[in-house]
C-alpha cells in the first residue's frame, strides 16, 4: 500500500483536532440582529476534509525525504546540490542570469506604472535592511530584535536636521548612517557580555526605548503627529515631478543596493568577517586566538545599524512623512524573517527572502482579509519545508581527486 | 619565562585558586597535575585573561600580564589550546588554521607554518577542505593544536589534550607534543588529568590540589613518588 495505515490514523486525528479548534469560528455564526445562532455544518466538513488531505501530504513528503535520504547514504553519494546554488556557483550560468536581471532592474520604471515602481523601492529598501541585519544575525550570530531602532535614526536624523538646520538629503545621508552606527555601538557596550535570549531580550527593549522616546518627547521629535514636508532627494538642483522623483529615487535605490551587496560580499570574505565567523561559532576559541572580542562584536553592532541609518534616510525621503508608528517592533521582526527566511549568512538569500516578504503582502491584495492569513500560512510552510531559509550559505568547498600515479 | 605569583582567583564568591606560584622556564615541558575541580583549566584561564585574577602578579618575560586583555596576551606570544578542543565546527580545516594566524601578517611564515603542522598531522592536510565539526575527536584535538602552532606561539597552553581519546591517539599527540617542543622550541605548559603520560614527557610538575600547589617537583621523582603514585597514577 502506498500509505501505510499509521499516518492515515495520524492525519484522520490531525483533521479531528482541526475541526475541534476551528469549531467555534467556522461552525458557529451567531446573527445579532435576527437573534439566532446559525450553525454551518458544511464548513465543518470542509475543514475535516482539507486538515486531512494537507496533514497526509506534508507526511508523504516527509517520508519521501526520508527515503531520498536513506538512498544517498547508501550510495554515498556527495550532497546534491539545489539547482539554484549550482546556478550562482557556475559564472557560465551566472553572469548572463546577473545581466538579464540588471536590464530588467533597469526598464523596470519604464515598462511598469508609478505604483509599481514604489513598491520596488520598498522591497530593495527591506533588501538592504535585510543585508544590513544580515551582519549582525547571519554573520556575527548576535540576535538582534531592535533593529529598527536604528531605521528610525536614520529617518529621525534626515527629517529633524533638515527641519531645523535645512540641510540636505546628500548631506545628510552621510551623517544618518553614522548617527545610527553611533547608536550601534551606543547599544553594543551594555550586551558585549550578552548572548542568545538574553541579548534578544535587550535589543528589543532598547528598540522600543528609542519608538517610545520619539513618541513622547514632543519638543524633540513632535511625537505621535511625526514630522511632515521632508523634501524628497535633489536632483542637481532640478525641481522633478513626482513621476519623475520616483523614478529616481527608484535607480538611487538600485545603486544603493549594488554598493550594498559589493560591500557585505567583502566584508564576508574579509578578516573581519573572518573574525565574526569565528565569533559566531565559539567565543573561548575565539579569544584563544587573540581577537579581540570587545571590537568585534562593536564592528558588527555599529556596521549593520550604518545600513539601517542609510535606509532610514531613504525612507524619510521617500513618504516625506515619519512618525513614530514607522519603527514598531513589527518592522524588526518582519527585517528578521527577512533574514531567516532567505537562510541566514547568505546574501541571494536574504535579497529573495526581502522580495518575497515585501512583494507578496502587496500582490496579495486581490485576497483582500485573507492576504495575512495567507501570508502567515506561506511563512509557516516555508519553515516545515525549508527550515534553513531557500538558500543556505553554502561554505565553499572544492573536491580533488587523486591522480592515479600519486603514491 | 612565565611567572605566576600569589595568584588568586574567584568564580563570584567561589575561590578557584589560592595563592598559586609557580614558574616556567624558557623551552620547557611544564605539567600541571590534579584531580577534577583542582583548579587546573581555571590556571590556564587566568593566565590567558579569559577569567582574570583578582590578586596575584603573572609575569612573561618580566611584564605584567594580568590585567591585559586576551587578545593583547596571545599578541605577547602565548597561545591556549582549550578544554574540549573549541574548534570552529563550521568552518573547514583549513579555516581554522587561519583563524590561528589571525594577529598575523607574515604571508611567507604562515606558509611555512602551515606546512609544518601537516607535516605533524598529514590527516589534517587530508581533510582540509572538511569542516571542523565533521573530524573525528583525535583529529579535532590535532586540529586545535595545530590552530595554536599557526599562532606560532613562544609559549604553548595545553588544557587537557587527552581527554575522551583513544590510547592510542593519546600516545601520538603526546609524541607530537615533545617534537613541538624540541623542533620549534616552543615552551608547553601542560595541564593533565593523565598524569602518567604527562609527566612521562614534562620536565618539571606541579600538583595542584583544591586550588593550591601541594608538591613541586622534577617529573622523574613525581613519577616515583609514593603519595603521586598512590592519587593520580593508580599505583
Amino acid at each position: 500500500m502506498l500509505i501505510p495505515w499509521q499516518e492515515l490514523k495520524r492525519s484522520l486525528l490531525v483533521s479531528l483536532w482541526f475541526v475541534f479548534l476551528t469549531f467555534p469560528i467556522m461552525v458557529i455564526k451567531v446573527d445579532p440582529i435576527e437573534r439566532v445562532v446559525q450553525w454551518r455544518w458544511d464548513n465543518m466538513v470542509f475543514v475535516a476534509i482539507g486538515s486531512f488531505v494537507v496533514s497526509l501530504l506534508v507526511r508523504v513528503w516527509f517520508t519521501q525525504k526520508e527515503r531520498r535520504r536513506e538512498r544517498l547514504a547508501r550510495s554515498e553519494a556527495i550532497e546534491r546540490e539545489s539547482l539554484l546554488q549550482i546556478i550562482l556557483r557556475e559564472p557560465r550560468y551566472l553572469y548572463p542570469l546577473a545581466a538579464a536581471v540588471m536590464v530588467f532592474a533597469l526598464s523596470f520604471p519604464f515598462l511598469f506604472s508609478t505604483y509599481q515602481t514604489n513598491i520596488m523601492i520598498t522591497a530593495l529598501m527591506y533588501v538592504m535592511l535585510g543585508l544590513g541585519l544580515n551582519i549582525v544575525v547571519g554573520i556575527a550570530g548576535l540576535l538582534d530584535l531592535g533593529y529598527v531602532a536604528f531605521y528610525a535614526v536614520g529617518a529621525y536624523s534626515y527629517a529633524l536636521l533638515n527641519l531645523h538646520f535645512g540641510l540636505g538629503f546628500w548631506t545628510l545621508l552621510p551623517v544618518g548612517a553614522l548617527l545610527a552606527a553611533t547608536f550601534g555601538v551606543i547599544l553594543g557596550f551594555p550586551v558585549l557580555r550578552l548572548r542568545g535570549d538574553y541579548l534578544a531580550i535587550v535589543t528589543l527593549g532598547f528598540g522600543e526605548i528609542i519608538r517610545l522616546i520619539l513618541e513622547n518627547w514632543n519638543a524633540f521629535s513632535q511625537g505621535p503627529s511625526g514630522i511632515a514636508n521632508i523634501p524628497r532627494p535633489g536632483f542637481f538642483g532640478m525641481a522633478l515631478s513626482l513621476d519623475q522623483a520616483i523614478s529616481y529615487l527608484y535607480y538611487l535605490m538600485i545603486g544603493l543596493v549594488l554598493i550594498t551587496i559589493f560591500v557585505v560580499n567583502r566584508l564576508q570574505d574579509s578578516r573581519l568577517g573572518r573574525a565574526w565567523i569565528a565569533l559566531r561559532e565559539d567565543e573561548i576559541a575565539c579569544q584563544a586566538m587573540g581577537i579581540d572580542k570587545t571590537k568585534t562584536k562593536l564592528t558588527a553592532f555599529a556596521l549593520g545599524a550604518t545600513w539601517a541609518g542609510l535606509v532610514g534616510v531613504i525612507f524619510a525621503a521617500k513618504t516625506t512623512f515619519i512618525n513614530p508608528a514607522s519603527f514598531t517592533f513589527l518592522e524588526s521582526a518582519i527585517i528578521l524573517s527577512i533574514v531567516v527566511l532567505g537562510g541566514m549568512g547568505s546574501i541571494i538569500g536574504v535579497i529573495m527572502g526581502a522580495f518575497i516578504l515585501i512583494l507578496l503582502p502587496e500582490y496579495l491584495r486581490g485576497l483582500s482579509e485573507y492576504r495575512m492569513l495567507a501570508f502567515g500560512a506561506i511563512l509557516v510552510g516555508m519553515m516545515i519545508f525549508r527550515p534553513q531559509g531557500f538558500i543556505s550559505t553554502v561554505r565553499r568547498t572544492y573536491h580533488f581527486e587523486k591522480k592515479p600515479n600519486d603514491e | 619565562m612565565l611567572e605566576l605569583r600569589n595568584v588568586q582567583t574567584f568564580y563570584g564568591n567561589i575561590q578557584a585558586l589560592k595563592e598559586i606560584t609557580l614558574e616556567i622556564g624558557e623551552g620547557e615541558i611544564i605539567t600541571l597535575i590534579g584531580a577534577n575541580g583542582a583548579g587546573k583549566s581555571t590556571t590556564l584561564m587566568s593566565i590567558c585573561g579569559i577569567v582574570p585574577p583578582r590578586s596575584g602578579e603573572i609575569l612573561f618575560r618580566g611584564e605584567r600580564i594580568e590585567r591585559l586583555g586576551t587578545d593583547q596576551i596571545v599578541a605577547r606570544g602565548i597561545c591556549q589550546v582549550p578544554e574540549g578542543r573549541h574548534i570552529f565546527p563550521q568552518l573547514t580545516v583549513q579555516e581554522n588554521l587561519d583563524m590561528g594566524a589571525f594577529l598575523r601578517t607574515d604571508k611567507g611564515g604562515i606558509r611555512q607554518d602551515l606546512d609544518y603542522v601537516f607535516a605533524l598531522f598529514p590527516i589534517l592536510e587530508e581533510r582540509r577542505h572538511q569542516a571542523g565539526g565533521n573530524l573525528s575527536g583525535g583529529e579535532q584535538q590535532m586540529l586545535a593544536m595545530s590552530r595554536a602552532l599557526m599562532a606560532r606561539p613562544d609559549l604553548l597552553l595545553l588544557d587537557e589534550p587527552s581527554m575522551g581519546l583513544a590510547p592510542l591517539v593519546i600516545r601520538q599527540i603526546f609524541e607530537i607534543i615533545r617534537q613541538i617542543n624540541q623542533e620549534q622550541n616552543t615552551t608547553i605548559f601542560l595541564v593533565e588529568q593523565n598524569a602518567n603520560q604527562a609527566l612521562r614527557i614534562a620536565n618539571r610538575g606541579y600538583v595542584i590540589e583544591t586550588g593550591r600547589i601541594t608538591l613541586t617537583d622534577s617529573a622523574d621523582r613525581l613519577l616515583t613518588n609514593p603519595e603521586v603514585q598512590k592519587a593520580y597514577l593508580g599505583i
